[in-house]
């Protein structure tokens, strides 16, 4: 296969472009599928405090990259969700990558901020660990964010994952949700950071491309909590489609964004500070205090 | 030829294949969903493979 731009040999085919690229080329498409995302959604200016989620995996670290590179200033806070050798692992690629780039990177540690891990909250709880997580990276992220006065919160997801999550909330009909998909999570009054997802144009597979054809190290193994994963089962599915039908996964994504995502308008709730944490919530206490609540208690049921 | 696979990480010989496609059906897997790389290389589905071919076939899907 030779590349689309200069006939050399390719090293990946983009099947949704009927392109092959070369090592060059494909960079040099992902830095323009980026810079188009943030133009076309207004996501940030470049004088915009930014700040990014990081996680040690492919699609964090290849964003971090790419903003550098288009001349972003972006700093990074990693969550230690104490989820074993899977974190340490984690944060030692985040902590390598920063400072290979003279990046700044701030860790948050759940463990000893919140007083329990992940794990602790899925078997304490009735929580799986997967819900758990990303109801607990979401309230990290924001807290960091307003904390440390960004102006934007920036985060890694890719094409596969908003098409896995836009699949799973059409199969259950979930409409809130559904309203809330979006590529930009607006601020709000009662301390919600603004959320960009500037790697929505990119596809997994593609920022695995990029990470490995940039020479970023990161981690490869699924975190040990993930396994049988519903949006992992989504993704493979729609990959399936993929297969048989090139384009699929972005023109139902993006026609969603373009075409579908206006019937179901944003109707947020009002929120108010949670008793606990002070932080926006729709109820009296917001989800991610719950979650410590009884998860720390049973905790300590256990070691009394 | 070897070849190294993920979650868990491991090593399998597999026989036969002469084409990174033909890996991928034999490993009942859809080029989407991995890269395949040999050396510091990554390969595209046309490519022919050797016998005495490392082949990493690395997984694309995360959690995150």
């Amino acid at each position: 296969m030779k590349c689309r731009v200069c006939r050399e040999r390719a090293v990946i085919s983009v099947r949704r472009h009927n392109a092959g690229f070369c090592r060059p080329h494909f960079i040099e498409h992902i830095h323009r599928q980026v810079a188009r995302t943030i133009s076309d959604h207004h996501m940030f200016g470049a004088d915009d405090r930014l700040v990014l989620g990081v996680s040690g995996g492919k699609d964090s670290l290849a964003l971090w990259e790419i903003l550098t590179v288009l001349g972003y200033r972006v700093d990074g806070v990693y969550l230690d969700l104490g989820i074993g050798e899977y974190s340490s692992d984690g944060l030692r690629f985040s902590r390598q990558f920063a400072a290979e780039r003279d990046l700044s990177l701030r860790v948050v540690d759940l463990g000893s901020d919140h007083g329990f891990s992940i794990p602790e909250a899925a078997r304490f709880t009735s929580r799986v660990a997967c819900s758990a997580c990303g109801l607990s990276k979401r309230f990290l992220l924001n807290e960091a964010a307003a904390e440390m006065g960004y102006d934007v919160l920036v985060v890694g997801h890719n094409l596969d994952d908003e098409a896995a999550v836009l699949l799973g909330n059409v199969l259950r009909w979930e409409v809130d949700y559904l309203a809330r998909q979006r590529p930009v999570l607006p601020t709000s009054d009662g301390g919600l950071v603004r959320k960009v997802k500037p790697l929505l144009r990119v596809a997994e597979r593609e920022t695995a491309a990029y990470a490995v054809l940039r020479g970023i190290r990161y981690e490869i193994e699924e975190c040990p909590m993930a396994a049988g994963n519903t949006i992992n089962r989504y993704k493979e599915w729609l990959n399936r489609l993929e297969e048989q039908s090139p384009g699929l996964k972005a023109r139902f994504l993006l026609g969603f964004l373009d075409r579908g995502a206006a019937y179901f308008p944003p109707d947020p709730p009002e929120l108010l500070a949670c008793g606990e944490c002070g932080r926006p919530t729709p109820g009296e206490t917001c989800s991610f205090c719950r979650l410590k609540k009884v998860t720390v208690l049973r905790i300590a049921g256990r070691s009394a | 030829m070897k070849v190294i696979m993920h979650q868990p990480r491991r090593e399998i010989e597999v026989s036969g294949p002469r084409s990174v496609k033909a890996l991928l059906n034999r490993l009942d897997m859809v080029s989407e969903s991995v890269l395949v790389i040999r050396g510091d290389e990554i390969l595209t589905d046309d490519v022919r493979l050797h016998p005495d071919d490392v082949i990493e076939v690395r997984p694309v899907i995360s959690g995150g």
